[in-house]
This record gives structure tokens, sequence and C-alpha cells, in this order.
């Protein structure tokens, strides 16, 4: 599985790069991977404050639904809507054009993981 | 856990790997779910169906014991000729759903779910009577070649001409020096043939169909999608031992003037009926998901027995068990989780521009 080294990683299978203040969220290339071809995507509203691990969107599948859990304590402040409109587009490229949102982080990112620990956790 | 012949293949192949009624298949290839769908509707898959169970039905008696043992109307079922229909329990919901072949006098072939097999098997034997009923599945394969360009594929690969094999008919060939029966049926809603050979030659077949450039392999991801789309029962879901085959909106089906077992219960609607449901949106409900009286309801008045995104629609649709006091509702509420997701009662099938049944002479 493709782990980029320049983002962090929640063991729940989001990733986060951090951009000075901000950050922008998405789904690993092993979650997109164990889905299978993504049909439906459901996030947050921009101005939505959310909690570190709390529940944020719903990525569904052909065969299987997961949710998605915020890695940090944040406030959304973009949301991709060209992602929203063709989910196939996390499938295809999950760090770049298949990011979800984008966010002002509130709070602390310790206890996310990096590229090398959490290549560990991505066992089917 | 059981393997098909070609279950090496399968792993060779990167297919992702799943549990189905016992048996370790491929749910998708690389390509995925939707590709394969879109393959399917396009040009020409084959898929796996090994695991399918097939039963030989031969006897003096073997026509006046079938006819009342299974719903399918035998009278009419010329020689060549396949038909669809039920294994039935006294209170006339479903053991099972098979095709039934007429290969000749007195002599029959069924396909039967695998989930189904041994409790089919005994339920025939019984029926039936041992001596009339043989289970051929150890030594038998089955292939899936579905699309609308299964007939060119099908036509290269044998050099023979099947353009006047009509929908629901079937013929024998011999393939390098294998016996193969060619069914035009399937499970896609498109052209295609249904190909019965010996265990053997599965992987030659199997091979050979796919050095044909319009071939590419399908999982059961792509099957379950194709076959919802088209209205099609799956066992376990729209049909079951708890449901009338009149609660699974098939009662049309019962045509058999013979008196075999749960005749008149199968045609009841006793508490539901199957409802086909478009959703509003690609979110979409599964199996087991609620249907609940109106928004923020607790009275749950069904249960969804199929859900999917329709790939080649482009929304969600399903089909719920509906309690039947509440069947003629235009709208329903689902619920999903926490969600609740409205759908519109609509018509099956959903997908209707299938190439199944086209003229081919």
């Amino acid at each position: 599985m493709n782990n980029p080294e320049n983002l962090l990683y929640a063991e729940s299978h989001e990733w986060l790069k951090v951009e000075g203040k901000e950050g922008v969220i998405g789904i690993t290339d092993f979650a997109q991977d164990s889905l299978g071809d993504i049909t439906f995507i459901d996030l947050p509203q921009v101005g939505d404050t959310f909690s570190k691990g709390q529940e944020m969107g719903t990525v569904e599948s052909v065969k299987a639904a997961s949710d998605i859990y915020m890695p940090c304590d944040c406030k959304v402040i973009a949301v991709n809507d060209k992602a929203i409109d063709n989910p196939e587009s996390v499938n295809k490229d999950p760090y770049g054009e298949g990011w979800l949102i984008r966010v002002e982080i509130t709070g602390s990112t310790d206890g996310l993981l990096n590229a090398q620990d959490y290549a560990g956790k991505c066992v089917h | 856990m059981l393997e098909t012949p070609l279950h090496d293949w399968h792993v060779a192949h990167k297919a992702k790997m799943a549990p189905f009624a016992g048996w370790d298949m491929p749910i998708q290839y690389e390509d995925g779910i939707l590709a394969e769908h879109a393959h399917t509707r396009n040009a020409a898959s084959i898929f796996d169906i090994c695991h399918m169970a097939q039963f030989i039905v031969k006897g003096d008696k073997a026509a006046e014991l079938l006819r009342k043992a299974v719903s399918h109307n035998l009278d009419t079922l010329a020689i060549g000729k396949c038909r669809y229909g039920f294994l039935l329990t006294e209170e006339g919901t479903v053991i099972d759903d098979l095709i039934v072949y007429h290969l000749a006098e007195n002599h029959y072939f069924l396909v039967v779910n695998a989930g189904c097999a041994d409790k089919d098997f005994e339920t025939l034997v019984k029926r039936l009577g041992k001596e009339n009923i043989e289970n051929i599945s150890p030594k038998s394969g089955k292939i899936d070649l579905q699309g609308p360009k299964s007939l060119e594929v099908l036509e290269d690969l044998t050099k023979q001409n099947f353009h006047d094999l009509k929908y629901f008919s079937f013929t024998h060939i011999e393939y390098k020096g294998h016996k193969i029966l060619v069914s035009r049926t399937g499970y896609t809603g498109e052209l295609g043939y249904e190909l019965y050979c010996p265990r053997e030659a599965v992987l030659t077949l199997w091979e050979d169909l796919l050095s044909h450039e319009l071939v590419k392999p399908a999982g059961l991801g792509a099957r379950d999608t194709l076959r919802l789309e088209c209205g099609l029962a799956l066992y376990g879901h729209e049909l079951n031992e708890e449901h009338t085959v009149a609660e699974s909106n098939l009662a049309g089906m019962l045509t058999s003037e013979a008196d075999y077992v749960g005749k008149a219960a199968a045609k009841e609607v006793k508490h539901d009926l199957l409802v086909p449901l478009k959703l509003e949106g690609r979110r979409t409900v599964r199996n087991g998901d609620l249907v609940i009286k109106e928004a923020g309801s607790e009275e749950v008045i069904g249960k969804i027995a199929s859900g999917s995104f329709a790939p080649s629609l482009g929304y969600a649709i399903a089909f719920a068990f509906v309690k039947k006091e509440f069947a003629d509702k235009e709208s329903f509420v689902l619920k999903a989780g926490r969600n609740e997701l409205t759908a519109q009662k609509t018509t099956a099938p959903f997908f209707t521009t299938g190439t199944a049944r086209i003229k081919l002479s």
C-alpha cells in the first residue's frame, strides 16, 4: 500500500496533511482498497466543528459502508464537492484529487501515526 | 472452505476472495465491481459458477414424480428447453429456486443454489426416491458467459452457429473432447450463456474464453449488482422459507397444473409483500435494514431484502418485504443505521434495456 511520508495517519484509516494551522483530510489507500469501488460519500458542512475521534462522515462502496472519523480537533473550512460528485476519484487518487475536507486544526495531532507505523496497521 | 477448479487461477490473478455459501469465491478482480459490471453490460464477462450444485433426475417415472416435487410447469416443457421455478415447503414457502432442464424423456437436469444444495437434495430424495436422483456436482462445473457480445465470443470459440438457440433453450456441443451443455440463460439481464462442463474441462474453457479480446472475468460482486438491477431474486434475500412465492411477488410463475407440494399456499400473500424501491440518490440501504412507518417512527413495517447502488442507473435501488397492509404505499422511509432515507415504489426490473431476450434469428 501507498502511504506518503509527509502525512499523519489515524488507526481508523484517515490521513491528515498538516499545512501550518490548516489540515487536509482524506481516507488512506488501504481504506479505499478495502472498500472497493466507492459509490457515495457523505461529508460535514463548512463551519462544523469536531473533536478528535468523532464521526464526521460516511463512505459507501458497492459492498460496504464505512464511517470516517476526525483525526484531530478541528473546524471544517472546505469540502471537496468534486469527490462527492465523483466518488471514484477517492479510489483513483486518495491522497490527491480524492481529498475530502480542509480544516482549521484546533487541537493537538499527538497520537497520530507516521507512515511506517501506520503501515503496520494495514492488515485485513 | 470449498474451492472451485478455478480457485488457484483467481488467487493468481489477484481476485479479492471471500466466503460464499461455504465456498471461497472471487468477489472482484483488479478492475473492480463497477468496471466488471459495465463490461458485462457492454461486452462480455465470464463468471466462475462452479459452486452451484447440479442434479440429474432420471427414471421411468421421473416426469410424473418431478412435476409433483417442484413448481415448474413440466407438462409444457419441451425437450431442449429449460424453465425457472421453485422447490417449496408444504406451506408454500421457498426451499430454493432452481432451473430444470428437460434433457430427454424422463430425464432432467436441475441446477440449484450452492447454499441450499444439501437440503434440496435431501428434500428431493424424499419426494422422488433416491434411485431417481443423482448429485453430479463433484464432477461438474459451470461458467457463465454474459453480455451483449457473448454470442460473438461463443461462435468464435466453438466455430458453431448459436443464432438459433432461443432464450431458455439449450444444446449440447463437443469442445476439445468434452461434452458441454450450452444454455441461453443467465443472471445478468444481458444476452448470455451458461456453460455446463465436466470439472476437468473448466480451466481450459475459462482460459480459452478469456483469450478472446472481448472477454474479461467478473466476480460475485458484479453478479449481484447486475442481477439486482434486472429484478432477479437472490435466494436468502428475496426468496426464503419465511415467505410464500406470492409474497416474493412471483406468483405469476406458478402455472403448473400438477398437484405439486405447496401449490395452494404458495399463491397466498400471508404477511408481507416484496416491494421494489427507488432511492433518492446514490446512498443505499442493505439487507436487514428497516422500513419504518414514517420519518422518526419507531414502528417497523418492513425489512430490506437487497439494496445497492445501481451502477447502470446512477442511483440506489432495493427490494423490501413490507407488511401487506402497508404495501400499497407509494413512498417509504428506510432506516440504515442512524440514517433515514426516503424511497419511492417502482417496478422491477429496475434496469429495462438489457439484451437477455433479444431475437437473434
